[in-house]
């Protein structure tokens, strides 16, 4: 018998892992992929937002403003990589300044520190490559950016050192309430629990009709993305939004934490989980993004992707007791990355309020810590190689990869068993080449330390297989 | 007349064979073109480089060709007869594979070396 | 300190090291990132390569087995398994390996032969969903000839690069089903005899002036569509075909490797992505030397090595006799119908008999005149009966002829009627 099961570990349910890992409770998360974060999780702008966008008053609102400032302790201490490189938010016009100082003033309301309107040459002066048409700019410095997946692992890796129990490719297929709580079935078996969190992500509202009879609607809204190489990743130093309009916080021009430029995301409602890209889209967020800084250069494009948020019809996050014993975190879509932890918390206190017992560990590891050849002075690599060898062989060239750090990532509380689950934990295959070059590096290593065969290791989620057959096994042509 | 792009070499030549005249071959650059001309249109040859197993080397496979152009359409009875091959390293360039394999003329060889290598030293560190 | 450091043990860094040696170095170094030497030619299995310098028909790995038997017997040394992490503008060296730890060795010399990389479904942005089976053809390429594993039985591939046409092929011979080659220029990237060897032999069709327009599946390839594109190479709606496949090789282009190269301060050329070079293929930092695919993207092997023994002889020349006089300079200009040109650069009092040039035009032109002219007057005139974008040029200009020139010459094309 769990206290408390969480269906699906995106950054929401290892959030909720986590707070519930600090107290004297059995926790395990059913998750249907085979690794964290391939939800919403892994495909968004990893920004965090500073607080200014919610209406006041709203649970978006609260839980931003407070999940980013949490998010600047707990990133130091999770070794996440973190930038609080700040935000502009451009207008064009003179019919958008109203549009900023209504921003300016719902972020006052909301608490988000330091916020300045600034004219046009001012934010040039900031950020040299704006468009010359800009004519006023929002500056909210306490805007963050982050390795939102190895923001998502590093709470759910935590948690399981805590003792939370993860179960990876364990479908959910149907719930039952019982006297103490809840039969949670699944592709695995049946797992009982007194309360059951739903961080379903996309799949939220389907989740909690199995729970309860429905109460919110989801509207997938899918984002596509350019992500470009590190040649561009200086074009910028902050977040570069323009002015919100009515399906979301528009195309943003941000620098990633891994040094890339990232350039995105349009809006369109889609049915379902469909991440596909189109020639429109893209085309669209290139237009678009060269309105804010012109100079982008196209060209130096490494990967175009797409996520997906589970937007519902409430304009706020969908966090409340679905039924008894039964906790929804649905409609997280943005600011959910920036509210993460600060979600987490107020989970734990809406579960205390129906009756968890929350009574802390004696003993709470909050720590974290991953080797970065890549970082390290010239004396540290020398002394590392030194001393385990197999930090001295370079499997990712482009972004400076060690086998040392890939076996590290295969000895961690979260084990990857993909190609893209090493690139998630070490950024091989993040580069330029896009694991042309470290792919098959990558699965020799896995197949060698899985004890399995080079055909069973996947590109990402299950069915994603890599190579068919061996060559010479009476396959040629007639 | 027949018009033809020579694969000799990557210069690939515009050749034109002339069918009526004993297949004489004109637009090539050098006697090979010409003779390739004239076999491409009574019986076309093709080298077949490929693999075959090999078990010990650095790699598990080690690249063969045969050593002079095939039928071509004894191709795919030649890639099955690899298919049989396993070697074990040491491998020489060069090496005999097969010998006038599928009775097509040429021996299948190996195109690298391939030295007998410990695999251990590579496993289960750190 | 060594004499010379050559980054890359491919077929430019064994032929830079040879000449060097042969050029009275005694004190060089090979870095390799693999485990062993002769870089790409490893997994190019099939024939074709040594016709100019070997004047025979060899495999890659016969290619490079020949070098490394030459190497095996000079003095030079060889660090496998070694990466270099970067190279400084005062000729430091830093190289990590397993075996050989964390290392920053100085040289008099450095010949960047780090070769190239392929571009990428990011780089062209193909839209559509991101399931497993998209693969480079160089990758493909890696995992059936030296892993021995199919990736696919289904193949549609992108592009018609030599190394694309070779894997149709050579995917064929091994049992899959290659259902189209697809090339967004009205003509073909690849050398003609791969057209006919690769894809005529066996029925694979090539559709020029097609692209992929959309990937579907949800985990691994399911189906890619194919449309057809207008001049401008915008897709024409209603020109669909959809192919039932599991698996798209990528055959879109080659990228010089040159991060290191960046990294250390020397000017790159916009158009080559490799480095700007003068007539003995020495980059803007003095005693740094480029040559092979990391200098500009070759088809032939044979080019490549006649290119590094240049690199590797003048590299000699560097430590032994000094940076010596640059004299006059001539600024290599690319006219009508030229994309680039390598070297970019000629100091002619430093050519001794003959300076090679290396160039690609823009398209496919018959009955051609090359023309090497500088301001008003003619230097040299060459002719071609077929000039194509996917296939190097390369002319010689005595030195006589570069005498007459001043400041520019620039290189173009021009199409005689008959």
């Amino acid at each position: 018998m769990y206290d408390v099961i969480i269906i699906g570990c995106g950054v929401t349910g290892a959030a909720a892992a986590f707070e519930l890992s600090k107290y004297k409770l059995k926790v395990g998360i059913l998750e249907r992929e085979n690794d964290v974060a391939l939800g919403t999780t892994k495909a968004n702008s990893a920004i965090l937002h500073a607080g200014y966008d919610p209406e006041p008053g709203t649970l978006m609102a609260k839980l931003n403003v407070r999940g980013v400032e949490l998010a600047k302790d707990l990133c130091g201490q999770l070794d996440v990589p973190y930038s609080p490189c700040g935000s502009l938010v451009l207008a064009f016009s003179e019919e958008e300044r109203p549009t900023l100082e209504e921003l300016y003033r719902r972020g006052i309301e909301n608490g988000v520190p330091g916020l300045a309107l600034l004219t046009g040459d001012e934010a040039r002066t900031l950020e040299p490559n704006l468009s010359e048409t800009v004519v006023a700019a929002l500056h909210a410095p306490s805007a963050a950016i982050c390795s939102p997946w190895e923001y998502c692992l590093a709470l759910a890796e935590t948690a399981v050192k805590n003792g939370v129990e993860l179960r990876l490719n364990t479908n959910l297929t149907g719930m039952e309430q019982t006297a103490d709580g809840w039969t949670v079935r699944t592709s695995q078996g049946g797992f009982d629990a007194r309360f059951v969190i739903n961080a379903a992500g996309v799949d939220a509202e389907a989740v909690h009709n199995l729970a309860a009879a429905p109460s919110f609607a989801t509207a997938p809204a899918r984002g596509q993305y350019y992500l470009l190489d590190k040649s561009e990743g200086t074009r910028v130093g902050r977040v570069i939004f323009q002015c919100p309009s009515a399906v979301g916080k528009g195309v943003l021009v941000a620098p990633t934490v891994h040094g890339n430029l990232i350039v995105g995301p349009d809006s369109e409602k889609v049915s379902g989980n469909d991440t596909s890209t189109t020639g429109d889209g893209l085309r669209f967020v290139r237009e678009t993004a060269q309105k804010s800084v012109p100079s982008i250069n196209f060209r130096e494009s490494i990967r175009n992707f797409a996520g997906v948020r589970a937007s519902t019809g409430r304009g706020d996050f969908v966090i409340e007791m679905g039924a008894a014993h039964f906790l929804d975190l649905a409609g997280i879509c943005s600011p959910g990355l920036s509210a993460a932890p600060a979600i987490g918390e107020y989970a734990a206190e809406l579960l205390a309020k129906d009756g968890l017992t929350l009574e802390k560990k004696d003993t709470f590891i909050c720590e974290r810590h991953r080797t970065r050849f890549k970082e390290l002075s010239v004396a540290e690599r020398a002394a590392l190689v030194e001393k385990e060898p197999a930090y001295g062989r370079v499997i990712c060239r482009c972004e400076t990869v060690t086998e040392g750090e890939i076996l590290e990532a295969l000895r961690s509380p979260i084990p990857p068993c993909s190609v893209d689950g090493v690139k998630r934990r070490v950024n091989a295959g993040m580069g330029r080449c896009q694991g042309g070059f470290c792919g098959p590096r990558v699965v020799d290593i896995l197949a060698r330390e899985l004890g399995v065969s080079p055909g069973d290791i996947v590109q990402d989620q299950a069915g994603s297989w890599l190579l068919d057959r061996e060559t010479k096994g009476g396959g040629a042509n007639v | 007349m027949k018009e033809l792009i020579c694969i000799v070499c990557p210069q690939g030549c515009h050749l034109k064979v002339d069918e009526e005249n004993g297949c004489a071959v004109t637009g090539n650059s050098c006697p090979r073109g010409a003779e390739y001309g004239k076999m491409e249109l009574t019986h076309p040859t093709r080298v077949v480089t490929s693999t075959v197993r090999c078990e010990g080397g650095l790699y598990p496979r080690c690249p063969v060709k045969t050593d002079r152009a095939i039928p071509k359409e004894k191709m795919f009875e030649v890639m099955r007869a690899l298919e049989d091959i396993t070697l074990t390293a040491p491998v020489q360039v060069g090496q005999i594979i097969i010998e006038n394999v599928c009775g097509a003329g040429a021996n299948v060889v190996a195109t690298r070396e391939l030295l007998f290598l410990e695999r251990k030293s590579d496993q289960k560190e750190l | 300190m060594y004499d010379l450091i050559v980054i890359g043990g491919g077929p430019a860094g064994l032929a830079a090291a040879c000449a060097a040696w042969e050029g009275g170095l005694r004190s060089i170094l090979i870095v390799e990132r693999d485990k062993e030497l002769g870089g790409i030619l490893n997994q190019c299995i099939h024939n074709g390569f040594g016709l100019h310098h070997f004047k025979e028909e060899l495999t890659g790995p016969e290619y490079a087995g020949r070098f490394v038997k030459l190497l095996g017997e000079t003095g030079v040394e060889v660090r496998l398994d070694t990466m270099v992490l970067e190279v400084t503008g005062d000729r430091q060296v830093h190289m990590v390996g397993k075996s050989t730890g964390y290392r920053v060795e100085e040289a008099k010399s450095i010949v960047l032969a780090m070769g190239c990389r392929e571009r990428t479904r990011g780089a062209i942005a193909i839209p559509g969903a991101r399931p497993a089976g998209v693969f480079t053809a160089g990758a493909a390429q890696r995992y059936v000839n030296m892993e021995g594993w199919m990736p696919g039985k289904r193949v549609v591939i992108l592009g018609s690069g030599d190394i694309g046409l070779i894997m149709a092929r050579r995917m064929t011979l091994e049992g899959a089903k290659v259902l189209a080659c697809v090339e967004v220029m009205p003509y073909s990237g690849g050398l003609n005899r791969n057209i006919v060897q690769c894809l005529h032999d066996y029925g694979i069709p090539l559709y020029l002036s097609h692209t992929v327009t959309d990937i579907r599946g949800k985990n691994r390839v399911e189906q890619v569509v194919v449309s057809q594109v207008d001049e401008n190479r915008n897709p024409i709606p209603g020109t669909e075909m959809v192919f039932d496949c599991d698996t798209l090789l990528l055959s879109v282009g080659l990228i010089p490797e040159n991060e290191l190269t960046r990294q250390a301060g020397i000017e790159i050329d916009r158009r080559t992505n490799g480095a700007v070079v003068y007539e003995n293929m020495e980059t803007s930092l003095p005693g740094v030397f480029a040559c092979g695919n990391v200098c500009h993207v070759h088809d032939l092997v044979d080019f490549v090595t006649a290119e590094s023994q240049r690199a590797g002889a003048a590299a000699a020349d560097y430590v032994r006799n000094g940076a010596g006089e640059s004299g006059r300079l001539l600024e290599v200009k690319n006219g009508d119908g030229v994309t680039y040109t390598v070297p970019q650069r000629i100091r002619p009092d430093r050519v001794e008999k003959l300076c090679g040039l290396f160039f690609r035009v823009n398209r496919v032109c018959k009955d051609s005149e090359i023309l090497v002219t500088s301001g008003e007057t003619q230097i040299a005139r060459f002719k071609r009966e077929h000039l194509a974008p996917g296939e190097m040029e390369h002319i010689t200009l005595p030195r006589a002829l570069l005498d007459k020139a001043s400041g520019t010459i620039t290189v173009s094309i021009r199409e005689v009627a008959k």
